[in-house]
């Protein structure tokens, strides 16, 4: 008895959505076998990972704290993705963004206006535009791969926020700490909830993720890009500008990916700290594909892979797993949705 | 010996996923014999033959060798038992010799040496003119075919399976052809000849047998039936022509081409040299010629998807439109229709509604400060599939699962939708089942009749001859002056293709 792929007559939609679905189920049986042979009581290890985190209302906040800047920027890179414009420095322009909007918010330190943290999101979303411009620029004007400078330019900013904690920027009164001061309140995402960190960046995201929805759906830039993805030369055909539409989901990505650095330094971070993310940005390409470069998708998977993270953390504090569980399981998620992802176009037979 | 023929199919029957590609085929091909296999694209010609040699396995059916029944796994094994096949598009490698490019085809017990001489002895006898040392980028596409086809006979088949040979030839190069087929037919090598040009069958070959949707349907003598009657037996039903409704049209010109240069921006392209032309309000401006010769630089540069830098190069009644870009052209009342239907005229995995937004945004009032209508677009969809005949379910099916036919009815009736002055069509039957190919034609002829200017570049001459008014021929990117499509004859389109 042998295993064949059989090529399908068309992709299936149902496999489409089913693949993540097989993606998740795979993963967990992985864990179940990488936790027993740790020598840890798998099901209690999977408990304490996927379970625990939710059963409190403070959780199920978390959750979303985490999910927020992971939904925002997948929410960009998708668009992108789907143009087949390829950004993967969406960890850059995050932590661009955070720097110009908290730039904004120490510059002004003290001020009370309502206007500081619009300002401080038009600041972020510029900021990560402007870094998602170079690897724009060099692509439509000299046709270099977004892949790499995007990616380079990972480094770069990383570099940049470390040198502005270090010097400039950093804290006068703080014991010599690479940390800027903590921000003033004005500077600070509202709350939605008291006694959690839950703050306004969910809903921007859930309100995002509609708009997106809309424009990829039934606005003509969101067909554009679809068809510049699906099939340039129906575009070029068409005339559809590639170039433009390399800028626009470029844009469209680092604006998000700023806002989401803005948004992580002024609500659960409330200052510049040497390591905003966790590698959200990163992370956010599996969301992207988890969800199917689809704006509800995304959301959905925003959330999934948002529970990784703060699984790692519970597990870490209750049962002394290493953190580095989160990156696995991280990595198995994405390498089992690769490989599910044949069933899209292909059928498993069995020849006997 | 006994009087088993060379080779004989039994019931060969091969499935793909949704579709019957042979349905219990029978099959005889008898030594020295030209041995015709007919059929439509998609009537099943390449899955029978790739199973011939060896590339394709059945799901059942027999195939018996000189009267022993034989499993060939592998083109190796097929070119053991002496088959040999020319593919219609070559394997070569562009920057060795015809020597070398000879020899990483054979099996290693040809030698180097010596190789040169029997390519030379091989090539007078057969009357095919090669230069052993010359590299393959400087020839010709027919001299190209001549090394695939010496490389074939270097090792003495005793079957050659040639598909579509003449697709890429001129008129000479094809009487070159089947000078040498003929001469290999005396010599008793069987020869499978697979077309669907019927002239050249009904000139060629012996025995016929015809296919249609992966059944023989019928065997004959081609010499004693019209081309009439065989494209019947290849369609199944009476073929009808396109008939011309106006002779020729007034004398204003609609597009102005003047002086049109380009470098080509494809890989191995042809620059554009000095092109100019005009076509008239009423008129069908047929260009000819063999692929690669400019075509799809001309379309790109007529279509605007390279603009160029004289704006005046292209000028559309009157406005002159030559570095703006589709939008514009479209604008000015400019149509096109792409040769790939599957990519450039349309996105594969889109809807059809939706394919109609890739010309029609603009130009039809699909979209409204930016929003698609998503209502009007399915109902101008729905009209398009109406008045051209597009077989499909529904506006909502994706372009990718209309058949060839089908999907270029409703490019064409898309692009006509638009109620355009001038169009310009690529290959627009390439590949399409004659059904729809003559109602693509009659909507050319229809749209000339209401005054539009039409343009066909095509490399079917039959085509041409029958629905334009003047035929123009491209030839390594310069066009011949036009001239009345009914003073025109074979010989002298042919040299004109061949650049002469």
């Amino acid at each position: 008895m042998a295993l064949r792929f059989e090529a399908r007559g068309a992709a299936s939609r149902a496999m489409v959505l089913g693949s993540p679905a097989i993606a998740v189920v795979l993963t967990l049986a992985a864990s179940l076998v990488m936790f027993a042979s740790l020598g840890t009581d798998p099901v209690r290890a999977l408990q304490a990972f996927f379970i625990q985190p939710l059963s409190s209302e403070r959780g199920v906040a978390e959750l979303m704290v985490k999910a927020t800047p992971l939904v925002l920027i997948a929410l960009g890179l998708s668009m992108g993705f789907r143009a087949n414009v390829w950004n993967i420095g969406a960890e850059g322009q995050l932590t661009l963004g955070a720097l110009a909007g908290g730039g904004l918010a120490l510059a002004l330190y003290g001020h009370e206006s309502p206007l500081l943290l619009p300002l401080m999101f038009a600041a972020g979303i510029a900021g990560g535009m402007a870094w998602a411009a170079i690897p724009a620029f060099l692509k439509t004007r000299f046709n270099t791969n977004e892949i790499l400078t995007s990616l380079m330019l990972v480094y770069v900013a990383i570099l940049l926020l470390s040198y502005l904690i270090h010097g400039p920027w950093r804290d006068p009164d703080g014991f010599n700490f690479p940390e800027s001061r903590l921000f003033h309140d004005s500077a600070r995402l509202p709350v939605l909830l008291q006694g959690t960190r839950l703050h306004i960046g969910w809903p921007i995201a859930l309100a995002l993720a509609a708009t997106t929805w809309i424009l990829l759906a039934r606005h003509i830039i969101g067909f554009q890009v679809r068809v510049v993805g699906l099939a340039p030369a129906a575009a070029s055909f068409a005339g559809f500008s590639r170039t433009r539409i390399t800028w626009i989901t470029l844009l469209a990505g680092g604006g998000a990916a700023g806002l989401a650095g803005v948004m992580e330094v002024a609500g659960p971070i409330g200052q510049i700290v040497p390591v905003i993310s966790p590698g959200y940005g990163f992370t956010a390409i599996i969301v992207a594909f988890l969800g199917r470069l689809h704006p509800v998708g995304v959301v959905f998977a925003g959330l999934l892979m948002a529970l990784t993270y703060l699984g790692g953390e519970y597990a870490q504090i209750t049962m002394n797993l290493p953190n580095a569980v989160t990156g696995v399981f991280q990595g198995m998620l994405l390498f089992f949705l690769l490989a599910s992802d044949i069933l899209i176009r292909y059928r498993i037979r069995f020849v006997p | 010996m006994s009087a088993e023929p060379r080779l004989r199919l039994e019931g060969v029957t091969r499935r793909f996923p949704g579709v019957l590609a042979n349905d219990d085929v029978n099959l005889a091909v008898e030594a020295g014999e030209i041995h015709a296999l007919l059929g439509e694209n998609g009537a099943g010609k390449s899955t029978l033959v790739k199973f011939i040699y060896g590339v394709q396995s059945a799901d059942s059916g027999t195939l018996f060798w000189e009267g022993r029944p034989q499993r060939i796994a592998n083109p190796k094994a097929a070119r053991r038992l002496g088959i040999a096949m020319v593919f219609q598009h070559f394997s070569l490698f562009d920057a060795m010799t015809v020597t070398e490019n000879i020899a990483l085809g054979l099996p290693r017990s040809f030698t180097r040496s010596g190789l040169e001489e029997r390519i030379h002895d091989v090539s007078r006898r057969y009357g095919l003119p090669l230069d052993p040392g010359r590299h393959v980028h400087a020839l010709s596409v027919g001299e190209r075919q001549r090394i695939e086809v010496v490389r074939c006979l270097l090792q003495e088949p005793r079957l050659l399976i040639m598909d579509e040979p003449t697709s890429v030839l001129t008129p000479q190069e094809v009487e070159g052809l089947f000078a040498t087929l003929r001469q290999l037919s005396d010599d008793g090598v069987s020869i499978l000849y697979i077309s669907h040009k019927l002239q050249e069958i009904r000139d060629l070959c012996h025995k016929a047998t015809i296919m249609r949707g992966g059944r023989v349907v019928a065997e004959c003598d081609p010499a004693t039936r019209s081309t009439h009657e065989l494209a019947e037996l290849m369609i199944g039903s009476d073929l009808t022509l396109p008939r011309r409704t106006s002779a020729a049209g007034s004398a204003s010109p609609r597009l102005e081409v003047r002086h049109l240069a380009l470098a080509s921006s494809r890989l191995h392209g042809t620059p554009l040299n000095d092109i100019s032309f005009e076509v008239l309000a009423g008129e069908i401006l047929g260009i000819a010629g063999i692929a690669g010769n400019g075509q799809q630089e001309l379309m790109d540069a007529l279509s605007g998807e390279t603009p160029l830098p004289d704006d005046h190069a292209i000028v559309v009644d009157g406005t002159p439109v030559g570095a703006s870009g589709p939008n514009r052209r479209r604008a000015a009342g400019m149509v096109f229709v792409p040769e790939e239907r599957l990519g450039h005229g349309a996105v594969p995995q889109m809807t059809l509604w939706e394919n109609a937004l890739l010309s029609g945004a603009a130009t039809s009032n699909l979209v409204t400060r930016g929003m698609i209508s998503g209502a009007r677009a399915r109902a101008f969809a729905a009209a398009v599939v109406r008045d051209f005949d597009v077989r499909t379910p529904g506006v909502t099916q994706p372009a990718s699962s209309l058949s060839g036919g089908n999907l270029q009815k409703f490019i064409i009736g898309r692009e006509i939708s638009h109620n355009p002055g001038i169009i310009l069509a690529l290959q627009p039957t390439w590949g399409v089942d004659a059904g729809s190919a003559a109602a693509v034609r009659q909507a050319l002829i229809d749209l000339a009749a209401d005054g539009a200017a039409v343009l066909v570049i095509s490399q079917d001459l039959e085509e041409l001859m029958e629905i334009s008014d003047r035929l123009c021929v491209i030839s390594q990117g310069r066009l011949s002056p036009p001239m009345r499509t009914m003073d025109a004859t074979a010989s002298r389109i042919g040299l004109l293709m061949a650049g002469s």
